[in-house]
């Protein structure tokens, strides 16, 4: 029992880094600029497909595609923002969320046209990892190290460099961030893209260890919602934080019972932090 | 009496009495009928979510919970209870209407986009705690036998009275919506979409207007649930609560315009007439979400209050006119 508990539990954290990621993208614009990407999920698609074609018909290392995706994923992110986004950033909430659901509808519209709905596999493996008290496979592991890189990667960029300082002043308020000399338009499509990116990224590390398809997306995009929730809107390292509780509770739950109460229990925490916690465990922005 | 003979209300009603006799001057009276149900269905669906997210400004993204709660009530009351229809349909509106109710008193605390995002929560906690409970079917869902429309005069008939019921909700739904719309406690609304603060301030009892809100336009999904499943013949999870057909609803009320009586029911008729036309044309089948997607696009960022609004700002006339 013990055992079973141990490698289930870091069976989950692994794959909540992934999720954590993920929802750093969705956490991040919300913290920028209050505006729930509801593209997020097909983002997240993207990114999955990204990888998918860049290893099967280039052959390319599947890491190194999730680079490639990466950037990729900044731009395509900078001209949604422009495209979609731009417009309505000071109209009421509802406006950003039937835009950003629109770009959702093309772009599934779009992939369902050409990938249709089934089920694809990047075939590619790194053997198993065995650590004596502990053995996954080698890209499962690999895809979490990635993931926490980037996170890493993220916090040196939001926090030692100066665009990332920008974004900072432009989430803390925008209005002194522009009476500052910070060009406010320019900053936001870079949030959004970087936001867009992480979702990319983590749709693309997704990839290497399960099977994709067009609409897997959505799945990981409510579990965003979940994780934003729980580690505080607009606050990125609580979204970590958030991923790992998710990634546990997926990995403990089928121990006790049926796998199908995992979303129960999810989405009931998720209102119910959301009434008695809305600030989540960390704290949103202020 | 007077508020009843104005054009606010009779032409949205007009228009679907219209449509509604429509598969009887027809010659093909069965495939116009399914699509003039599915047409005036939409127009009763965005009516409803019009009350909580057009008058009273509060997003309610999965609002398709009371849609689903309503049908697996009557559906289970129908096959498992032996009951009518027609109590059925109404335990499913009640049903539907208490459960907003308390939700309503916890969720409507929230605000914005927070708010928006726990409707989404507590439709995906619904459709998984539907999957486990297996009374009502659990994943798989519940199927009636076809002998239950035995009991109605044959599936014609009752696939008839269905439809007949389901013109006559559409029509009191408009009616609802425009007696909120022109009395004191729609006025309430309005001022709390505007600004809740100030609306308190102003005598407004706030999370009062808000749950009665909340619970009429939670009601009516409710009742069309139990119709919808009924004519069916089975009602599944991934049906009851899609949160794809919730948003569906939103485009309508987008498209026609938010906060007006007449905008859900212009908007849910062209969304579904366009819809049927675009799945039908061999140029666009396999893009009609993308052309779908294209549309909501350009109506938010040009014309945010839609079709009617837009009109309604065009001249004091056409505000007299149209609600």
């Amino acid at each position: 029992m013990g055992d079973v508990l141990f490698t289930s539990a870091i069976d989950g954290l692994l794959i909540g880094v992934i999720y954590g990621l993920a929802a750093m993208g969705l956490t991040l614009i919300f913290g920028v600029m209050d505006v729930i990407n509801l593209a997020h999920g097909p983002l997240i698609a993207l990114g999955m497909f990204g990888v998918y074609l860049l290893f099967t018909f280039l052959g390319l290392n599947p890491f190194l595609a999730v680079a490639i995706v990466a950037v990729i994923g900044l731009l395509l992110g900078v001209v949604i923002y422009f495209i979609a986004v731009n417009r309505v950033i000071d109209a009421p909430p509802l406006s950003s969320l039937l835009s950003t659901f629109s770009v959702n509808m093309i772009i599934i519209g779009i992939g369902t046209a050409m990938l249709s709905t089934s089920s694809y596999n990047v075939d590619y493996s790194m053997g198993t990892m065995d650590l004596g008290f502990f053995r996954a496979p080698g890209a499962r592991i690999a895809a979490s190290l990635v993931a926490l890189l980037t996170t890493a990667l993220l916090y040196i960029f939001l926090y030692r460099t100066r665009p990332g300082k920008y974004i900072r002043a432009v989430a803390n308020n925008r209005i002194s961030a522009e009476l500052m000399g910070i060009p406010s338009t320019r900053i936001l499509a870079l949030a959004f893209g970087v936001g867009v990116m992480l979702a990319t990224v983590a749709g693309g590390l997704i990839a290497t260890i399960l099977p994709i398809n067009i609409l897997a997306g959505g799945s990981y995009e409510l579990k965003s919602f979940v994780i934003v929730v729980l580690g505080g809107l607009g606050n990125p390292l609580g979204a970590l934080l958030g991923g790992l509780i998710l990634g546990l509770i997926e990995g403990i739950v089928p121990v006790f019972m049926k796998t199908t109460w995992v979303p129960v229990i999810e989405y009931v925490l998720f209102v119910l932090i959301l009434l008695v916690r809305p600030q989540g465990i960390l704290g949103a922005k202020e | 009496m007077k508020r009843l003979f104005k054009p606010g209300l009779l032409i949205p009603i007009a228009i679907i009495i219209v449509l509604a006799i429509w598969p009887l001057l027809s010659g093909n009276s069965a495939s116009s009928r399914e699509a003039m149900f599915t047409l005036i269905m939409s127009m009763a669906l965005a009516s409803s979510l019009n009350i909580i997210l057009g008058y009273t400004g509060y997003v309610s993204f999965g609002h398709i919970v009371f849609f689903g709660i309503g049908g697996y009530a009557g559906f289970w009351a129908i096959t498992v209870l032996g009951w009518h229809i027609l109590p059925a349909a109404l335990l499913g509106g009640l049903i539907a209407a208490l459960i907003a109710w308390l939700l309503g008193l916890a969720v409507l605390r929230l605000r914005g986009a927070y708010f928006a995002l726990a409707t989404i929560g507590i439709l995906e906690a619904m459709k998984a705690l539907v999957v486990n409970l297996d009374f009502l079917g659990g994943p798989v869902g519940m199927e009636m036998h076809f002998s239950e429309y035995k009991r109605y005069g044959g599936p014609m008939q009752s696939l008839w009275m269905i439809y007949w019921s389901m013109v006559i909700l559409a029509i009191i739904v408009v009616v609802v919506s425009y007696f909120i719309k022109t009395s004191k406690f729609g006025l309430g609304l309005m001022a709390i979409r505007e600004d809740e603060d100030a609306a308190e301030v102003m005598g407004v009892i706030t999370p009062r207007a808000k749950t009665w809100a909340y619970v009429l336009s939670a009601v009516f999904p409710g009742i069309i649930g139990v119709l919808f499943f009924f004519k069916n013949g089975n009602i599944e999870p991934g049906d009851a609560f899609r949160l794809h057909f919730s948003i569906e609803w939103i485009v309508m009320i987008m498209l026609g315009g938010a906060g007006t009586v007449l905008g859900p029911i212009f908007g849910g008729g062209v969304y579904q007439w366009l819809r049927k036309t675009l799945l039908t044309s061999p140029l666009f089948k396999n893009y009609q979400l993308v052309v779908a997607g294209v549309m909501l696009l350009l109506i938010v960022l040009f014309v945010p209050t839609g079709v009617i609004g837009w009109l309604r700002a065009r001249s004091a006339k056409l505000r007299r006119i149209f609600e």
